[in-house]
């Protein structure tokens, strides 16, 4: 049944290199979080507060990223800003796109967020005395940070599987890599059988390590 | 004066044939596969529940699998493997084979909290009235579990759809793939994009309207 050998050890010798695109991939995820975060929170609030061309702004921002598949926004940055004489680097590329499509569902989440917490908090800080800014920073925002954190904690996950999708535009983070070396060894399977085995390493990190921030964070 | 060969061609209306054809095919592709992996992943949910540790210790992990890496990976990997053990799948099957799969993998949560969400009290009743445990599942649980992960079981299906895009790197020619073509013969892409990006939009977006709707419906 087993007409096919395998071999093991091309992909071994090259397991470093691997590790290193892992790297890459968990640094794009990264990145396009603190980004996506920033960028989410400001649509949320403009989409709550604001009306006119903004609101407008971050109301097509968020649903064109929200129903469009990701791949679809990595072209759109690729090739549509490519065809009026923009051309951003691969690197670039996926960035871009995949903050694009954080920032629209991390905008959604933190609305979610906002709506949970009474007016009444605000009200009250805004009596005691506080500045809007600081009512915000210091009353509301870390509550809503306490209920979206797990969204956020979903959402790296996310990044990190939609940046696999540097493969098909030519980056080579993890799975870019994998197809470069697998398309020079023509070891497709035990190669991306392993890059497997290290997305889920990753996976599994993230959820481990925000699992132990929650216990640190949210300790009362 | 010679005449030059051209090797761009504009847009013509045999390529809105074309993406119309590729349109169908995504639409094929997904609703095959989310239809199968809802009805698999409503058995895996209930497996999960009933299943107690040895469920959590067994399938659990299986299904962890399916979440946590890449779709591109699981897509390249199993397209790889059948052949190892001697099956000839083309990309179509093959990625109905892992959309169906991955499908099933995230409706087993949903349907998993979709039973959890009925009140045990409410089983212990219909059990006195007399209702077999089959009853009890599709006339009391279905109804009710249902109802409440509705919009969470329309967020997963969106979700599919969307990644259904993933299938190119298989050389299955859906519309991102068509359009991808159609840019690289045409040097358009604003127009292709905007074509594509459309029919997803128009497909996504009326639905997870209708979903946010039934949520606010519900939570009155």
């Amino acid at each position: 049944m087993f007409d096919y050998n395998f071999h093991w050890r091309p992909v071994l010798k090259s397991l470093p290199d691997l590790i290193q695109a892992g790297l890459v991939t968990l640094e794009i995820a990264v990145l396009s979080m603190i980004i996506g975060i920033l960028l989410g929170l400001c649509l949320a609030l403009i989409r709550m507060h604001m009306s006119g061309p903004l609101k407008w702004f971050a109301v097509s921002w968020i649903e064109i990223a929200r129903n469009t598949p990701a791949l679809f926004q990595l072209f759109f940055f690729g090739f549509g800003l490519g065809a009026v004489g923009i051309n951003l680097s691969p690197f670039t590329i996926i960035l871009a796109g995949l903050c694009f499509n954080c920032a629209g569902y991390l905008a959604e989440n933190f609305r979610g967020g906002f709506q949970a917490v009474p007016v009444t908090q605000l009200n009250a800080a805004r009596c005691l005395g506080m500045t809007a800014w600081q009512t915000y920073t210091r009353i509301i925002i870390p509550q809503v940070f306490r209920i979206v954190y797990h969204p956020i904690t979903n959402q790296m996950v996310w990044a990190v599987l939609m940046s696999s999708l540097g493969m098909l535009i030519g980056f080579r983070e993890l799975s870019g890599e994998t197809q470069f070396f697998a398309s020079r060894t023509f070891r497709i399977f035990e190669y991306f059988a392993v890059t497997a085995i290290i997305y889920y390493v990753i996976v599994k990190i993230i959820l481990g390590v925000s699992r132990l921030l929650a216990m640190r964070l949210f300790r009362y | 004066m010679q005449e030059s060969i051209s090797f761009f061609s504009g847009f013509t209306p045999s390529d809105l044939l074309f993406l119309g054809e590729a349109a169908w095919k995504t639409l094929l592709i997904s609703v095959l596969s989310i239809s199968i992996g809802t009805l698999l992943g409503g058995l895996f949910g209930w497996i999960l529940y009933e299943g107690k540790w040895a469920a959590a210790l067994s399938l659990n992990p299986i299904l962890d699998i399916f979440r946590s890496v890449p779709l591109i990976i699981q897509l390249v990997l199993f397209y790889n493997f059948a052949p190892i053990i001697g099956l000839n799948l083309d990309p179509f099957l093959s990625g109905v084979v892992i959309l169906t799969l991955y499908t099933a993998a995230l409706v087993a949560q949903v349907a998993r909290a979709g039973i959890e969400a009925v009140a045990p009290s409410m089983r212990w009743t219909s059990r006195s009235l007399g209702l077999s445990y089959w009853q009890d599942i599709f006339y009391i649980v279905l109804p009710i579990g249902g109802r409440a992960v509705f919009p969470a079981w329309i967020g997963v299906v969106l979700g599919v759809m969307k990644d259904s895009a993933l299938v190119s790197v298989l050389g299955y020619v859906e519309l991102l793939k068509a359009s991808q073509i159609l840019i690289t013969r045409t040097q358009e892409p604003f127009l292709i994009l905007a074509l594509a990006g459309a029919f997803y939009f128009a497909l996504s977006y009326p639905i997870s309207r209708y979903a946010t709707k039934f949520e606010e419906r519900w939570a009155k």
